[in-house]
């Protein structure tokens, strides 16, 4: 995969010249993130690692600033660019990838932290020609407006069916010592880590219910 | 974000060490709260310490009955284990009522301990705060206090905790179990473990400077009707308004505890001898000495009518 890091670091620089930041530009870390201005005497200067990312099967070496988050290393770095960044709190999901099969909000971790991780994202579940079951179903049910939070949706049902599968309990589970059943009160509440803000939620559910064989 | 190193540890004596040798170090491991605060640099380490290689990742029974959970076990992992949900439900209940799924999964047992307030004004860097910012002021004070502290608060901080886990936590007698920088270990009970914010509300808890938790521990079960109720403003995925953990007994004894009310899980002992009389004479004692503002009062009428509805139901 091409990286195109070297020309949005002459971007950066040429744009930080034009405002006079020249001994900016030269302290300019390959992550191209942008450097504070000024640094109290506690805080290092930007530093760089070099780590390798493993990403849908496929293993990448990156030198990146330890403050690249893992969203922010799929989307900049390798292009992957289905994780979306909403909120970049953890409150929206749409970063949602799963991390050893697990859901996670890739806005709250960093790449560094996750060396010698399985990482799956949208573009990892399906492609257009081979789509996974629950991006069929959102399509069939309409299960999106715009289609921002829907990549973060799907990987979110994924990980979701599967904490379901394996007998996690929810807020709603109502015996915590019988077996969990999966239900639409289930899916709605194990989802509320995802916001949509078209409303889709209805048609959300109703795909998330068909591939789990559940009634909505 | 402000510039930081980072290493993975390999020992907790070894991280905690590191912690103590190199100035303005963080543990990290699960990260939801940390990095979102140095996103806002409300929080600004120069250095990152990763504690999730380290084998604190198990849950093991005790020889005396009890439970020691590892430090690094996710939040919904704690949550779903079978010895947890059958002896200490309550612990259940309040892990599954707290973030979301993914957050859960990601979030650690000691890091929820150690998850600092949500109060809007600690969050809103514009705006003086003895948390954030020692001597600076407290903006909460007079200002929009709907979600703040009824008992325990000082004229220098009026924030809750937010964990819903410590709640459950304290109403089961738990223990953190540390190691400090010298390698010595120590066991802190969790009444002890937060405190009240007095006159130094940027001190969340009593870990010394660079001490690690490596464990919770729990004592033997205790049987009873396990409950955690959290009255929030959505049905799921938001704080406490107030949450009450309980364990009611047949004999209509019991033990509770109390979220987002105070800077610390609330519980007071004393008062839980007037549970076989009822929510109201146990309410009465828990939030004794409270104080109240416009916005928050109806949280002493909430706390009650919770504990009534667990005790009704615990009564089946």
């Amino acid at each position: 995969m091409p990286d195109f890091d070297p020309n949005r670091r002459q971007l950066l620089k040429a744009s930080t010249v034009a405002v006079g930041g020249v001994a900016v530009a030269s302290q300019l870390a390959p992550a191209a993130q942008a450097a504070p201005a000024a640094q109290p005497a506690t805080n290092t200067t930007p530093t760089t690692m070099s780590i390798r990312l493993k990403v849908n099967g496929i293993e990448h070496q990156l030198m990146v600033d330890p403050r690249t988050t893992l969203l922010d290393a799929l989307r900049e770095r390798l292009h992957l660019t289905g994780s979306k960044k909403g909120c970049d709190q953890g409150q929206c999901g749409a970063c949602t990838v799963l991390i050893d099969g697990r859901r996670t909000t890739s806005c709250l971790t960093l790449a560094v932290m996750q060396e010698g991780h399985e990482i799956t994202t949208i573009e990892g579940l399906g492609t257009p020609t081979n789509l996974h079951p629950l991006q069929r179903a959102f399509i069939k049910h309409d299960g999106f407006q715009c289609g921002f939070c829907t990549p973060g949706q799907i990987c979110s049902a994924v990980g979701m069916l599967e904490e379901i599968r394996a007998g996690a309990p929810s807020h709603v589970t109502a015996d915590l010592n019988a077996q969990v059943v999966a239900s639409p009160m289930e899916f709605r509440e194990r989802m509320s880590g995802n916001i949509c803000r078209c409303g889709a939620y209805s048609n959300i559910q109703e795909a998330i219910a068909e591939v789990a064989g559940v009634k909505p | 974000m402000k510039a930081f190193t980072y290493e993975r540890a390999k020992t907790p004596q070894e991280a905690a060490a590191t912690a103590a040798r190199i100035p303005n170090s963080r543990f990290v491991a699960g990260g939801t709260n940390l990095l979102d605060l140095m996103k806002l640099q409300i929080e600004t380490p120069a250095h990152l310490i990763d504690v999730n290689d380290l084998a604190l990742d198990r849950i093991e029974p005790l020889p005396n009955g009890g439970l020691r959970i590892g430090a690094l076990i996710r939040n919904s992992d704690l949550a779903a284990d079978q010895r947890v949900r059958r002896d200490y439900g309550v612990l259940s209940r309040a892990l599954v009522a707290g973030a979301s799924g993914q957050l859960r999964n990601q979030a650690t047992t000691a890091g929820n301990l150690l998850q600092r307030t949500r109060c809007p004004y600690f969050y809103d860097t514009n705006q003086p705060c003895n948390k954030r910012k020692p001597g600076s002021g407290c903006s909460a004070i007079g200002g929009f206090t709907r979600l703040h502290a009824i008992v325990g608060h000082s004229e220098a901080c009026i924030a809750t905790h937010p964990s819903d886990m410590a709640v459950a936590m304290r109403v089961l007698d738990a223990q953190v179990e540390t190691v400090s920088p010298t390698g010595a270990t120590r066991i802190i009970p969790i009444a002890d473990f937060h405190r009240l914010p007095g006159s130094t509300p940027h001190i969340d808890h009593n870990l010394q400077p660079g001490e690690l938790i490596t464990a919770v521990t729990l004592p033997p079960p205790v049987g009873g009707v396990h409950a955690y109720r959290k009255v929030r403003d959505r049905a799921s995925y938001a704080f406490a308004i107030v949450s009450v953990a309980a364990i009611v007994q047949r004999d209509g004894t019991g033990r509770v505890a109390l979220g987002g009310v105070a800077h610390k899980p609330w519980r007071v002992e004393a008062a839980e001898a007037a549970m076989p009389r009822g929510a109201q004479a146990a309410a009465a004692g828990i939030l004794q000495g409270a104080r109240t503002t416009d916005d928050n009062a109806f949280k002493v009428p909430l706390v009650e009518r919770t504990l009534a509805s667990i005790i009704a139901e615990a009564k089946g």
